[in-house]
């Protein structure tokens, strides 16, 4: 490799660099500078993702699963067509099993129990797990969030949990819903 | 003369004074004024189970155990039951554990006769002895002319507030009179039924259920035991159940019907056995036990049943549950529709919904989409109950039955009192049914009781027709004057859950929450949990509402159980048993005196 391509692609890099905090910018020009996860990108997903500039598909809860009967759910075409996609949807945070998960658990309405820390309590069936790649604190309970991330499915356990979910979510963004 | 009369003067005050004096000391040592004294509770070193003053039906099996403390570790444990040997008594050889933490154990035994026994249990250590002794009752109590079929009904959470407010919404009153009784209500006998469990004051779901299924008193989360000091839910001292014991000793038919998970507690009590009522897959599969396998089930909660890999399963393994109940020859059926084609086989498994079933508003009247999903088919609990009676009254030798309103306490948890009461009066409609039934042959006993209550109470009406909202929309006294209810169609349920001018229900025990007095159009948790405290849900006020602020601790977003007493009402052969103020295990020893069982009859 030569010297000038070698300087080439510092610039390049240089420039990626710069270009990093822009992202920071909300759209109306203002610096995002909360320290919880509200309102910042890229917990989960690499910060150039926005960079593809995929179209975030909103999803409702009530889209996932299209059968429902005494012997299972079935997901909907919906929910099966954005498998791997971007998808956005809005719910609510239920409190996390300790605050150092890497997951929380989205759910329609707020939850009043606390399945994780209550032994007669259980999950409602339309959830979704939501991964992060850091734990999250000073999250509201009460009011609505809206979550865009990758969409997967299928069975998955938890190790250190054994929690169990069908539908989950790798989070990139997090916002109070309005 | 004077000094004679000074003397009698002195002599009568000496008199009178000596009379009070002792007034008031025999009202001190309690020689005049009969009252037993008792004292403050404690935990015994030597815990005896089954307990102290414990009754038990001839004949019934149960765990005899023993669990001692000890600051050193004990060298022997003696136990004489009426004065022989424990294992001569039984004829079983006892499990014995030494250590600071001794066992004494001698699984499935009964008294094989009538009569009191008195236990009495001697532990020593190198420091000397601990002596401890407990009595037992085995009635012999007989009824004239016994029942061929028992029928219970559980309303949980039903306390008599709750029955009343049944009894406004469903039949109305007229210048202070009732237009009619609720079918739960129109019974020969009425008792007050105690509700503590051998732990703590106020019960749950499990505990008290199981007094009614064993005639044995329980712990908070157990059923079908004695709750011992082991981690372990599945090693308790096990009591025998009722469903195993007309089973085992006549060969009758059984059955369990729930609008709630089938495998919750007081469906599951009747049958299983665990200090630990969360463990539902093991209930779930536990059914399958011919031990205590019921003919029919029906209700909610298939994800218990499921195999793990089945989306909505809660299963941890790959059992299919339902299918295993086909392979022993069970008809199973998913929805309404099904169940009534299933018709009357020998065997019924009916499960119609993953989780709890929806309540009697959002199921048949409202049928709120956004509340139902695809579970547009749900059977009644009238439809389950006429079926389970169908398919159970086919066994000459008779049958036992449980059907229990599971909501009417789900509601009154999140102090929804119009989605409570039209459960209540869902669950009087199948009351009905069976005193329908009942009357063709007037052999079955029918028992309507609660498992706990709740502090709701009617404090008057709420209407806002002045303009006036909130606290000062409350009507009291004279201003309350009648709710304005109807039911146009004499279906037994009001046509509108939210009239012009309802009830004024108010709690006794609440977390933080929001009041607005009206119907919720979807069922709304009061309080949601954050960072371990309930706090006020805001989405169960959309059109505003008054701050309750909460006085139970801040760990619990519902309201609790109530430790008042609940009502009883029965009919039928041997419903003459109940009667006055009786204790929760009393309920048992009615079915089974009814029912002239004898636990040590063994059916072929
Ligand atoms: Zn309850």
């Amino acid at each position: 490799m030569d010297k000038l391509t070698r300087r080439i692609s510092r610039v390049i890099i240089a420039m990626m660099l710069i270009w990093v905090p822009l992202n920071w910018l909300g759209q109306d020009g203002t610096i995002r500078n909360e320290s919880s996860l509200f309102c910042t990108r890229a917990q989960a997903a690499p910060a150039w993702l926005p960079w593809f500039n995929e179209e975030a598909a909103p999803l409702e809860f009530n889209e996932l699963y299209s059968g429902a009967s005494a012997l299972g759910l079935e997901f909907s075409p919906k929910l099966e067509s954005l498998k791997g996609k971007k998808v956005r949807i809005s719910g609510f945070m239920a409190p996390p099993l300790k605050p150092t998960l890497n997951f929380f658990v989205l759910t329609k309405v707020p939850m009043a129990i606390c399945p994780f820390c209550s032994t007669d309590a259980d999950w409602p069936d339309d959830i979704v797990l939501i991964k992060l790649s850091k734990a999250v604190a000073a999250l509201p309970f009460d009011r609505p969030i809206t979550v865009t991330g990758q969409l997967e499915l299928g069975y998955q356990m938890d190790e250190e949990t054994g929690f169990v979910s069908l539908v989950r979510i790798v989070a990139d963004n997090i916002e109070e819903a309005n | 003369m004077y000094n004679l009369k000074m003397s009698t003067l002195c002599l009568s005050q000496c008199f009178r004074l000596l009379a009070a004096l002792l007034v008031v000391m025999s009202l001190m040592s309690g020689t005049t004024v009969s009252h037993a004294a008792y004292s403050a509770p404690e935990v015994p070193h030597i815990n005896i189970m089954p307990i102290d003053r414990a009754k038990f039906l001839v004949g019934q099996k149960f765990d005899f155990a023993i669990e001692v403390k000890t600051d050193i570790p004990a060298t022997a444990i003696e136990v004489l039951v009426n004065g022989k040997a424990a294992e001569t008594f039984f004829g079983k050889q006892a499990i014995i554990s030494l250590d600071k933490m001794s066992t004494y154990r001698i699984n499935q035994v009964a008294f094989p006769q009538t009569g009191k026994v008195s236990v009495a249990v001697t532990v020593k250590t190198e420091n000397g002895i601990e002596k401890r002794a407990v009595n037992y009752d085995i009635p012999a109590d007989k009824v004239k002319k016994p029942a061929k079929n028992v029928i219970l009904f559980v309303g949980d959470g039903m306390s008599l507030q709750a029955r009343q407010m049944a009894r406004i919404l469903s039949k109305g009153i007229t210048e202070g009179k009732y237009n009619d009784l609720l079918e739960m209500e129109k019974m020969s006998n009425l008792a007050l039924i105690t509700t503590s469990g051998n732990d703590s004051l106020v019960t749950d779901s499990a505990n008290s259920a199981s007094a009614y299924a064993t005639g044995h008193k329980s712990a908070v989360n157990a059923m079908g035991v004695y709750a011992d000091n082991t981690k372990d839910p599945f090693d308790d001292p096990k009591v025998e159940n009722i469903i195993e014991l007309v089973k085992r000793t006549r060969g009758m038919s059984t059955g369990i019907v729930s609008t709630a998970n089938i495998t919750d507690a007081t469906p599951a009590a009747m049958l299983a056995h665990t200090r630990k009522r969360s463990e539902q897959n093991f209930i779930a599969q536990e059914m399958l036990n011919p031990q205590h396998r019921p003919d029919v089930i029906l209700g909610g909660g298939s994800r218990h049943f499921l195999p793990k890999s089945v989306p909505g399963s809660k299963r941890s393994d790959e059992r299919n549950i339902i299918e295993e109940f086909k392979e022993q020859g069970y008809s199973i059926a998913t929805n309404k529709t099904q169940l009534k084609q299933a018709g009357t086989p020998d065997k019924l498994l009916g499960l119609f919904q993953l989780d709890n079933m929806d309540v009697y508003v959002d199921r048949e009247v409202t049928k709120n989409p956004a509340v139902l999903g695809k579970f547009t088919d749900q059977p009644t609990l009238m439809d389950m109950t006429k079926t389970a009676i169908n398919v159970l009254s086919k066994n000459q030798k008779g049958f036992f039955l449980m059907v229990e309103g599971a909501s009417i306490d789900k509601q009154l948890h999140t102090m929804d009192w119009q989605r409570a009461t039209y459960d209540t009066i869902e669950m009087d409609k199948a009351v009905g049914i069976a005193k329908e039934f009942a009357k063709k042959n007037g052999d079955t006993l029918i028992i309507v009781v609660a498992d706990h209550a709740h502090g709701a109470s009617i404090t008057g009406t709420y209407h806002e027709k002045d303009g006036k909202t909130g606290r000062e929309a409350v009507r009291i006294y004279a201003d309350a004057g009648w709710p304005t209810f109807a039911d146009a169609d004499g279906d037994g349920f009001p046509d509108d859950p939210n009239p012009d001018v309802t009830l004024a229900v108010q709690f006794a025990n609440h977390p933080d929450y929001y009041e607005n007095e009206k119907f919720q159009d979807v069922p709304t948790s009061p309080a949601i949990m954050a960072d371990g405290k309930a706090i006020a849900n805001l989405k169960r006020a959309p059109q505003g509402g008054d701050l309750k602020v909460g006085n139970i601790p801040a760990s619990d977003p519902s309201e609790v159980h109530s430790a008042d007493d609940v009502p009883l009402t029965a009919e039928g052969p041997g419903a003459d048993y109940f009667k006055g103020i009786m204790d929760n295990t009393e309920v048992f020893h009615g079915i089974v005196r009814a029912l002239g069982l004898d636990g040590r009859k063994e059916s072929k």
